[in-house]
Order: C-alpha cells, then sequence, then structure tokens
C-alpha cells in the first residue's frame, strides 16, 4: 500500500521535528559541561547543566520511527530502546511532559524520576528502556494482552542492531512466533553498538534473516527512506492486525551524532557523520512531496515555523518549569 | 451448606491453587503463565487443577524462556491485565532478573507512579532435600533489597492463601515465595505444620503484618517460611527445659512488619533470628540493624544472635546440607545458648 499525500506529509513533518528537537537538544544538553565552568582537567561533566545525564540522540534514524508510526493507532503499543526521542514524537508523546522530564522537572512524565532513557506516557501507551534489547518480550506482553482482550491493537517493539545479539531478543521472538501475536520487531541497523561495527558484533548480515529461524517473515529495509520504511511496516502491522502473528524488519539507518553527546567517535572516520548527512532522509521525502505537488517552498517554510515553534516551546516549558522538591525521591516506589 | 463444621485442612499447594483460582473466577484479568504450570500443575503442585477449570488461555504453559515470559509479564500488566508469572526456582533468576529488577521493579518509580505493574512472580525456595546449590537456595533478601517489589514468604496454608488473594489484588508487583518443604507435596517430606485449616471462601490478609505464633516471655525467635515450622518444634524441645521462646512468622519481608518485632524483642530482651537464606548482607543482618537502631527505646539482656546458612553455597550430600541449613536442633542449640549470654 502506498502513502496517501496526507501520510507522506505527516512523516515529513515528524521527521522535521524529531530533527529540530534532536539538534536543540544537542545544544541545550552542552550548556554547563563545558570547560571554564567545570573541574579543571575536566574535558566534559556528564552531570552539569540543564540537561544531566547520558543524551543519545536519533538525528538520521527518524525514517525508521515515522515509516512504522504512520501505521500505528492510539491503543497500539510502542517500546523503544535507550535512544527513544523519535519514537516517542512519532508516538504522539506528551512533548511538554517529555521535554520536561529531561529536564528533571516535577511536571514531566515520570515526575523527574526517569530521563531521558525511561519515557512512559501509558496515555499514548509509550515506554522505553535503558537496557539493550529489554523491550522486545515486553512488547510481547502488550501483544498478548490485546489478543487476550480481543482486540486488533499491535505492539512495536524498537530496538537497535546490538540487540539483536540479545537473550532477550531471541526469546520475544519465539514466543511471539509461537503464540502469533501482533508484534512488528524493528531493529535499528545503524551500524554502531556504541563503537562497535555491526560486522564485529553479528554473526550475519542482516538480522531480518534471523526471522527464518522463529518462523516469521524478515523483510530488509536497506536504505534510510521514510517511504521504504512505510512500506514494510505497513504490510507486517497489516499481519498482525489480522492475526497472522510476528514480522521482524531489519533498517539500515544512519546515526548522524555521536552514540551519547560527548562521544569522541574515534571509532568512525571524521567524515563519515558528513557523508551520511548527504542523504537526508528529510531532504528525501521533501523532493518526494514537491515532485508530487504537495510541498512548494512556502508550504515547507510554513510547515517548519510551526513545527520549530511547538519545539521551542516544549524546551522553554521545560527549561521553566520547577524542580520536584528534593524529598519526592521518596515517592511512588509502589503504586497507591 | 454444611453446617458440620469440620475441620477442612490443605496442604500449602492446595492452599495457592484453590486462591489463585478464585481470583481468576472473579476476575478475568488474572491469568497464570510459567513452565510446566498447566498439565503438570506446576512442578510444585501452585497451580494444580487450574488448567481442568480455566483452560489454555488462562494457564498458559511457557517455553523456557524466563526472560521472554517474564517480560510478557511486565507488557501485559501494564495493559492492565494481572498476570501470575511462575519463576519455577527461584535459583533461576539469573536468567531474568533484568525484566525483574530493572523494569518490573523500577517502571512504576520512573513514570512517577503513572505506570501499574500488578504482576504476582510465583516461585519455590529452600533446600532439605539434596537437590544441591543451584536448586535450594532462598535468596528472599535479594529481592527484598531491590525497592518496588513486594516479597511475600508464606509459612502455612492458612496464610498463603490469604496473601496469595492479597497479592494478585495489589496494583504493585509481589513476589510470593513457597517454600518446597511445605507444599505439601507427595513426594517430598514437609512439616505438617504447614498444613492446617483453610476456610473455603476467600479472604485477604494484609501485608507486613507479621503474626506471634508462640507466645513466650524468654526470647524471641524472628522467622519466617519453613523455619517458622522448625522453630515451632525447637520452641516444644526448649519449652520442656524451661525455656519460653516466642515466635514471630514475619510472612511479608517488604513490607516488614518492625513494629512486632520490637514489641517482641521489648518484651523479652534476647533476639535470635532463624533464616534460611544466607547469613551475610541478607535478613538476620536486617533485623539485628532494625533492633540495634532501637536500643535507646528497648532493653537487650544479650546480644542478637542469627542462625542462617553460613556463607556457604547448599551442599549436595545430606550430612553436609543437614549442617549448612539450620536444622530444628542448631535453633535449639541457639536458644539454649542466647540464654546463657548477658551483656556484661
Amino acid at each position: 500500500m502506498d502513502p496517501t499525500s496526507e501520510q507522506l506529509l505527516w512523516m515529513y513533518e515528524k521527521m522535521v521535528e524529531i530533527r529540530e528537537y534532536e539538534e536543540t537538544m544537542a545544544k541545550v544538553y552542552l550548556e554547563g559541561k563545558l570547560p571554564p565552568k567545570i573541574q579543571k582537567g575536566l574535558a566534559f561533566d556528564i552531570g552539569a547543566g540543564p540537561v544531566p545525564g547520558e543524551m543519545h540522540l536519533a538525528a538520521g534514524q527518524e525514517p525508521v520511527a515515522v515509516g512504522v508510526c504512520a501505521h500505528l493507532r492510539r491503543e497500539d503499543t510502542v517500546v523503544g530502546a535507550h535512544r527513544p526521542h523519535h519514537f516517542a514524537i512519532a508516538k504522539d508523546v506528551d512533548l511538554l511532559g517529555m521535554t520536561s522530564e529531561m529536564f528533571g522537572k516535577a511536571n514531566g512524565l515520570g515526575k523527574g524520576k526517569g530521563g531521558h532513557m525511561h519515557l512512559f506516557d501509558p496515555a499514548v501507551k509509550f515506554s522505553c528502556s535503558g537496557i539493550v534489547g529489554a523491550g522486545a518480550p515486553q512488547a510481547c506482553g502488550a501483544a498478548l494482552a490485546a489478543k487476550k482482550l480481543g482486540k486488533d491493537w499491535v505492539a512495536v517493539a524498537f530496538f537497535g542492531e546490538g540487540a539483536a545479539n540479545q537473550g532477550a531478543f531471541h526469546e520475544a521472538l519465539n514466543l511471539a512466533s509461537l503464540w502469533k501475536l501482533p508484534v512488528i520487531f524493528v531493529c535499528e541497523d545503524n551500524k554502531y553498538g556504541i563503537s562497535v561495527e555491526k560486522s564485529a558484533s553479528t554473526a550475519i548480515e542482516s538480522n531480518a534473516d534471523r526471522a527464518a529461524g522463529y518462523g516469521m517473515p524478515g523483510v530488509l529495509v536497506d536504505k534510510n527512506e521514510a517511504v521504504a520504511v512505510f512500506h514494510a511496516a505497513g504490510a507486517a502491522v497489516a499481519r498482525a492486525r489480522r492475526g497472522e502473528g510476528p514480522t521482524l524488519i531489519e533498517v539500515k539507518t544512519d546515526r548522524y551524532l555521536g552514540h551519547f553527546q560527548g562521544d569522541p567517535e574515534t571509532y568512525r572516520p571524521k567524515n563519515e557523520a558528513q557523508e551520511l548527512r548527504q542523504h537526508d532522509p528529510i531532504v528525501i521525502l521533501g523532493a518526494q512531496l514537491r515532485a508530487r505537488g504537495e510541498l512548494d517552498d512556502a508550504r515547507d517554510a510554513a510547515l517548519r515555523k510551526t513545527v520549530s515553534e511547538r519545539v521551542q516551546a516544549a524546551y522553554a516549558h521545560g527549561r521553566n518549569s520547577p524542580y520536584p522538591a528534593p524529598e519526592d525521591a521518596l515517592l511512588h516506589v509502589f503504586a497507591d | 451448606m454444611s453446617t458440620a463444621s469440620k475441620v477442612r485442612k490443605l496442604s500449602m499447594a492446595e492452599a495457592i491453587s484453590e486462591g489463585i483460582g478464585q481470583e481468576m473466577a472473579r476476575d478475568d484479568r488474572v491469568f497464570v503463565m510459567g513452565e510446566d504450570i498447566g498439565k503438570y500443575g506446576g512442578i510444585f503442585s501452585a497451580t494444580a487443577g487450574l488448567l481442568d477449570q480455566f483452560g489454555p488461555e488462562r494457564i498458559m504453559d511457557t517455553p523456557i524462556s524466563e526472560t521472554g515470559f517474564m517480560g510478557a509479564a511486565i507488557g501485559a500488566a501494564a495493559e492492565g491485565l494481572r498476570p501470575i508469572s511462575e519463576l519455577m526456582f527461584v535459583d533461576f533468576f539469573g536468567v531474568c532478573f533484568d525484566q525483574i529488577y530493572n523494569h518490573l521493579a523500577k517502571n512504576t518509580y520512573m513514570s512517577g507512579g503513572a505506570c501499574k505493574l500488578p504482576v504476582v512472580i510465583t516461585t519455590g525456595i529452600g533446600g532439605g532435600y539434596n537437590d544441591a546449590a543451584q536448586h535450594s537456595q532462598c535468596l528472599y533478601a535479594m529481592f527484598a533489597h531491590v525497592p518496588g517489589l513486594k516479597v511475600v514468604v508464606p509459612s502455612n496454608a492458612y496464610d498463603a492463601k490469604g496473601l496469595m488473594i492479597q497479592a494478585i489484588r495489589d496494583d504493585n508487583p509481589v513476589v510470593f515465595m513457597y517454600h518446597k518443604g511445605i507444599m505439601g507435596l507427595s513426594w517430598m517430606s514437609y512439616f505438617e505444620g504447614s498444613t492446617n485449616e483453610v476456610p473455603a471462601e476467600p479472604y485477604t490478609i494484609p501485608f507486613g503484618q507479621a503474626k506471634v505464633v508462640r507466645e513466650g516471655k524468654d526470647l524471641t525467635i524472628v522467622t519466617l517460611s519453613q523455619m517458622v515450622q522448625k522453630s515451632v518444634l525447637a520452641a516444644e524441645t526448649l519449652a520442656a527445659e524451661g525455656i519460653d521462646a516466642e515466635i514471630i512468622d514475619l510472612r511479608t519481608l517488604v513490607p516488614l512488619d518492625k513494629e512486632t518485632v520490637l514489641r517482641s524483642v521489648a518484651k523479652t530482651g534476647r533476639l535470635l533470628v532463624a533464616d534460611e537464606d544466607y547469613l551475610s548482607f541478607g535478613l538476620s543482618g536486617e533485623i539485628a540493624a532494625i533492633v540495634a537502631e532501637q536500643l535507646n527505646h528497648l532493653q537487650l539482656k544479650a546480644p542478637v544472635r542469627r542462625l542462617a546458612v553460613p556463607d556457604v553455597p547448599i551442599p549436595f550430600s545430606r550430612p553436609l546440607e543437614q549442617f549448612a541449613i539450620p536444622q530444628v536442633d542448631a535453633i535449639a542449640a541457639e536458644a539454649r545458648a542466647l540464654m546463657q549470654l548477658t551483656l556484661d
């Protein structure tokens, strides 16, 4: 099924939003972390600044998120990984709450207890985890619930290519296929597990081939383009909704930034990221839209302005919101 | 309805499966999954009879994939279902602890309370039947150590049913740990005190309420699980010698009923912790610390004594295992020794 104009424009707008979100975060994150404000001898202070802690950004990986989420409804579940912003934005997670959470504020999604790797928005059934591969079994559980409740909801587990070497991944694939669960496993191959290249971590070329071992379709999307992901995901989501079981999709995507912000990236050629940006999926989809007459300079500028206002408002909201009271650390160990 | 008031005794295994079955009948969100819990009825019979009653959609045998199905329990609970997930032996948690301690225990906290995970993990604990180091541990202290998990460790059938129903109705993760040697299995000798009168109707026992199993004035034995049954037998021996032991069954570790412990120790002035978990960095140290923190409010007559597995893996051979895991005689001996001690 080809995407409608509405779907193409939605994917385009979301990709623009994700990119602006990540590039803004890249700047905000560095505030207060660099010399001379910090201790002498340090190159970088991870715990300083308005957004402390690790920060994994997804600039370049937008097509995976939007190509899949274009097929999802509010009732469908998404379980993301440690690099979760693009999935969250594509799943319509509350942008204000999510941003406040990264600033550690009381009105964050987790009231400041989760941070950027642990975003939970039950209203749109989104969660993520900082543990590689851990989300795949949880997506199976959401899918099992859908089945038990007699709904045609699906669950998506997003994870990196490094996670496909985890036991959790393999157990989840077996379980999903065994129980014919409506799950879509989406592997983002951004070539690196932190610094280790896929060729040094994974015994086979494509993780999509691993699907055969579990009796489910395996699809390789070998270009980092929204429409290509859209096609693969569309078939997988439709199959899941029909009750025919899971699909594994691997997408070859590009990570423009470091594994985390502050990553010296000594493991890849200096110009690699720059070269990857020559095939920017936002530019590619923009050109496709222009060719169809769905986008022109004026419309693009208007769209980007709207998106920018939304993103910048979220950052202002996060920055200006109050911190929790310190003793609130004691709350929410258990549900009331 | 019979009014003949014949005492209905159940084994702990029967009481647990009855409690689960009654909750499943009441609430169709409740289901069970785990290894051999269907046709087999659970290796330790905790789900015996439930497959016939509820069918394979709600009594689900799983592959030997603990990470897979523990993670699935989390995912299903986040969607509003109430899974009971059996981890056959507690010793096996090593293959799935990430799902338990990094997700099940933390997602409620990390979501600021937005995410509720009403999962009950059931698991068999304990030794005494020569199953060696990988099938005989208790390890409840490891679960209790991680914030976000409630930990239930019953000592008898009556408590087990009420605590199980309470666990299923709780909106939080509960680890329900049953000692194999008090389940009343037909293939393993057990302590008969654990098979007791169990009302047929559903009932709950609140968490965080220890039970004074035996009142006494000379010393307090704080204990749990199978060690309660051993302590009761030890107390009978001690009584014949003129030593009057009070026995506290903690019943739940999280939440922990500190008040009942402190009240008893304040009364007797002597504390013995009898534990089947490892000695160091565990339950016995925790109880001792709770008392130590209150020494400005209570008066001890003797130093605290701790009886537990002496920091060795559980050995196979009968004499070795009987030595490593505290037995009735060892509890009595510790109590006698404690009565000889003073603070001078």
